[in-house]
This record gives C-alpha cells, structure tokens and sequence, in this order.
C-alpha cells in the first residue's frame, strides 16, 4: 500500500534530520533530564512523601507526563515551520495520499518520544527512580505515554495548520502546556491547591495521566485525590477515554484542515 | 502533435476574504505542446494564483482548467502525476542535505530506492550540485537551492512543468545561470508555464507571453510582438543644464523620431531601432561638439514600459490581491 509507505518516507525524514542535525535530539533530551535534576535536587529534600524511595518515585512519572505533553508544541511548530517553508506546497503537488504527512509526522514525533523517554529513564535511575512493579506494567506505562504524547499530537497538528507560525505556534502550545503540567499532580500535592483548583487538577488529563503511571509503576496513587473524583479513582480508564476523544475529535480535524489549507 | 494544448484555463475566477479581493478576474490562457510560456505581471497581478490551480494546489471558484488534457478539478490526483512544480521560494527540507532530499522526493513518487537514488545522482550531476550534494540546503547559496528545486520537479519527467518566479530574488550570476538551467530544460522538449516579474526574462525565455494585471490577462504575443507595442529599446542621455536644447537636437538627428525632454532631470531619450551603433553615433556628435554626458545608455523597455503602453498605468508594487495564503512573505524583491 503506498499510503503506508509514503507515511513512513515522511516519518524516516524527520529522523533522518535527527542525524543531520543532531542537537535537535541533544536539547530535546537535555531539557527533560535537567528538570529531572531540578525537581528531584530542588524540590526532593522539601516535599515529604510517606512513600519508600522518596520524591523520585512520585517525581519521575510526572516528568515523563510532562515531557510527552510537550510533543503537542514540537508537532506544532514543525508543522509550521514546512509550511512557511514552502514544502508543504512541494508535497501536496506530489502524487502521493494527502493525509500521509500529517500521519507521518505523528508517527515521527512519537518516534522521538521513545528516544527522548528512554534517555529520561536512565537518567531517572541515575538518581534513584526504582520502578517496583515489574517488566511489563512498566512497559505498559511507557506504552501509556507514547500514545498520550500521540494523541497530542495530532492536537500539534491542528495548531500548526492553524497558527501557520513556527515562534508563534511555540509560544501559544507553551502557554497552555506548561499551565497544564502544573495544574496537575505532576510535582506537587493537589491537596496544597485552592478548591476549585484542586477540582480543575484532578479532571486534568495530566494528572489522571501521570496518576495511571504511578499505578502502573507501583506506586500508590499519590498528591491528589482530595474530592474523591471518577477520574482520581479510576485514572487508568479516564486517560484512555482522554486519549480516545482527543484521537476521535483530532484526526478526522487535521487531515480535513490539511486537505482544505489554503483552497 | 502539431497544435495540441497541454495547458489550458478557461474563464478562472478566484477570490480571497469573501470575495472582497479579486485575485483572479476570468483569467484565460494555453500553451502549446512543447513551447515555453511567460506569464508576465507585477507582484500581486495573480501570477502565483494562477500557478497554484493549475498545480491542484488550490481550487478556483470557478472556470476550468486542464493540464496535458486531464480536468484539474475533477482529477487533480492524475494531474500531479504528470507534473513539476518549483515555486518562488525553494521548497525544500533545509536541514537536510541535497542528495537526502532528492532521495526522499524520488521515493514518494514511488520510485523505488534504488531508482529514486540514481535519479537524484543523475539529477545532482545535471544541475552541477555533485559536490554540494552532501551538505545540508541551508549551506547552499540562493541560486544553489533554486536549482536544487528545480531539480526536485524534474524528478519524474513531467509532461508540463511550472515554474513560479525562478529567477526572483536572485543575483544577476545566479539569474544567469537559472536561464541556462531553463533553457536546458526546453531543448529536452518539456511543456513550461513560467511566471515572472522581468520582461527581460519572458524574453529571454519563453515562446510566448501573456502579459497580466488585475487577474486577468491583457496582452498576448511573442516578445517581439509586444515590444513593438511599447517601442523597443530608447537612448536615455542626463547632461549639463546648458546642453538640454543641443542634445535633443542630436538625438532626433540620431534617433529619426519624437525626443521626450524632461527639464527638471535634464534628461533627453528617444526610442532607436538600431541599438548600440546609435550610441556610438550619439557620443561621435556629442564629443564633435564639446558636450560631455553625465549618463548615457540604451534603456530596454521595463516591465513598466510594458504595463504603461499597455495599460496607460505603472505596475503596482505593492497590491494586495493575492494575500498570501500561507502565512509567509511575498514576493521581496
């Protein structure tokens, strides 16, 4: 099928660029490893826990959340940047399935995620993260992240066709993620929030994200859960249903933007 | 084949923001199997518009078009399949290499690896970028990615090849360059529907040009035939104040027709039909009476002598009739 080939020529240029360009991949990871040291040096000595192995437990899986949160913004601003540049003209002249960049692209963004996960991990055990509930609820939990980041994306998608500026798209998918990782329980207790914000984190998909990996890394499920809410409960459930509705109202969005950009 | 059409627009209307801006007006135009057509207009004329439909970039609101006989509209999907597309900006992937992106546009018209690799070796060669070949775009000078695009558009041999603004924003070297590149192209027989801003260009180039402005096309011909509309070449002389009056009398000697004489630039012109010898013939008389030019030269006719003769006004720089659709900055000059 040269739908599914012209999809993967799109996503093996991008790590193709990965090779040319090498500190795209150097910053991408540093930046997730230097918050990996901030928060567990910075923060870790201050925030009691009350679980064994301390803040790093409960600090790794919101930094991972965090991280692939962040592929919504690299999508995004990707996006814009080939249009600006002209190819995306230079594709949709070409013969091929309209809709295989975009899907190329997601898959190459998620590709990036696996990298820049695993670096994180190790640079995570460096400093203490034992993840305690075996191979394959870890894996699960990796797996989690990688579609969360996915669906992101194609929320990056939309936002790059829209916006159309790479510096503008950066900033714009900054504003709203970095709130989001915050207003959550990424990094700190939820219970230390104002009410209505304690309700706003605990509906958060971040949180209920970041949540489902501390189960699947066999932590209690811990800086939340004040009002008792579905999602702080049954987080595992509500992020997949996130994903799903993102996926559900994304995908059919961005492929009809792309297909419509500039008629 | 004799007179078939590989390009023909019927009637194309295009507007933006709610039909506030008329980009197209019923633009009508063809060419000719194997023959080179210039589109001839100023910034925001509906030149890039024009190019975009008829590459299935964008849909018309109406009139119809077909390029090497197939409907745009109805199946713009075959029409990509016959054509190269190279724009005014160099649609590549700059943090790539020249061979890498070659490479990757070969494979998505489903050449095969092995294949698209030879095509862009070939390719690579054709257009002198061997030595580039491995170093990212963003390395490249301006000509050196104009023609790497280029190269991107020939990577199947496409039966009808557009080419939007090839030579804008390029220095005289690479603009020269570009032309023998073109003029290559065309010995090999391909079917070109080239934009551009420069009369000296369409000249140059094409077989036949279609001079447009405000979205429609106003004049038709071959270069000579418009030309002779707006007057060919002028001798254009700047002298002293006290010469005005005894270099007119020269030029209308030398020249055989009407002197225009403007006062406050002290500047005489005349247009000539015998070209350098009437300069050389001008400076004998100036130097035989002691009058020693500022400037002097043969002006060729500007696209705005084009536009002026025949439009009976200058061609607007700045218009916004085709707002740019993605975002980025147009036509910088």
């Amino acid at each position: 099928m040269s739908f599914v080939s012209d999809s993967w020529i799109i996503t093996k240029r991008q790590l193709l660029q990965l090779t040319r360009v090498p500190e795209v991949l150097i910053f991408s990871t540093i930046q997730p490893v230097m918050f990996v040291l901030l928060f567990r040096y910075v923060f870790g000595g201050s925030i009691q826990t009350g679980q064994p192995g301390g803040y790093v437990q409960l600090l790794m899986p919101g930094i991972f959340v965090q991280t692939v949160a962040f592929t919504l913004a690299g999508t995004a601003s990707g996006l814009a940047e080939d249009m600006k540049k002209g190819l995306i003209d230079r594709f949709r002249s070409l013969p091929i399935a309209r809709s295989a960049l975009v899907i190329g692209r997601t898959l190459g963004d998620a590709l990036l995620n696996i990298l820049v996960l695993f670096v994180m991990g190790l640079a995570g055990f460096v400093v203490g993260w034992r993840p305690s509930s075996g191979i394959a609820k870890i894996s699960l939990a990796f797996l989690f992240l990688l579609f969360f980041g996915y669906a992101l994306s194609w929320i990056g998608i939309y936002t790059g066709l829209a916006v159309r500026d790479a510096r503008v798209v950066q900033n714009v998918s900054f504003l709203v993620t970095f709130p989001m990782t915050f207003l959550s329980n990424a990094f700190a207790p939820t219970t230390g929030m104002p009410r209505p914000l304690q309700y706003f984190a605990e509906w958060n998909p971040v949180s209920t994200m970041v949540a489902a990996c501390r189960e699947l890394f066999g932590l209690q499920n811990q800086f939340g859960a004040t009002a008792g809410s579905f999602p702080s409960e049954h987080p595992l459930i509500t992020s997949l249903f996130y994903m799903a509705l993102i996926m559900v109202i994304f995908v059919p969005l961005s492929v009809r933007k792309y297909i419509n950009t500039s008629k | 084949m004799g007179h078939m059409k590989s390009v023909t627009a019927e009637n194309l209307v295009k507007t933006y923001d709610k039909g506030a801006v008329r980009a197209l007006d019923g633009l009508s135009l063809d060419v000719e199997e194997g023959t080179v057509l210039g589109v001839l207009g100023p910034n925001g004329a509906g030149k890039t518009t024009t190019v975009r439909i008829l590459a299935t970039l964008l849909s018309p609101d109406s009139g119809s078009a077909t390029v090497a006989g197939i409907d745009v509209i109805k199946h713009p999907d075959k029409v990509r399949e016959v054509i190269g597309l190279s724009g005014q900006y160099a649609a590549v992937d700059e943090t790539l290499t020249g061979w890498d992106n070659l490479v990757m546009f070969g494979q998505l018209y489903h050449l095969g690896k092995s294949a698209a690799v030879s095509r862009a070796t070939e390719l690579l060669e054709r257009f002198s970028l061997t030595e580039a070949a491995r170093r990212p775009i963003k390395t490249y000078s301006g000509g050196m990615r104009r023609r790497l695009d280029l190269a991107a558009s020939l990577i199947v041999k496409p039966k009808v090849l557009f080419l939007d603004e090839p030579t804008t924003g390029l220095d005289p070297r690479g603009r020269q360059d570009m032309w023998g590149v073109i003029e290559e192209l065309v010995k090999d027989g391909v079917t070109l529907l080239l934009t551009t801003q420069y009369l000296e260009e369409a000249d140059q180039l094409a077989d036949e040009i279609a001079v447009i402005d405000h979205g429609r096309v106003i004049a038709r011909g071959s270069s000579d035939e418009l030309k002779r509309q707006v007057g060919g070449e002028r001798l254009e002389i700047v002298v002293e104040q006290a010469h005005v009056s005894a270099t007119a009398r020269i030029v209308e000697t030398v020249s055989g027709s009407k002197v225009a004489i403007d006062e406050g630039l002290r500047r005489v012109s005349a247009p000539v039909t015998t070209g350098a010898s009437a300069l050389i013939e001008a400076l004998r008389a100036f130097d035989a009476e002691g009058i020693h030019p500022l400037d002097i030269g043969l002006k060729r006719p500007s696209l705005d002598d084009v536009f002026l003769a025949l439009t009976g006004h200058v061609a607007e720089e700045e218009k916004p009739a085709e707002p740019d659709v993605r975002g980025r900055k147009r036509g910088k000059k």
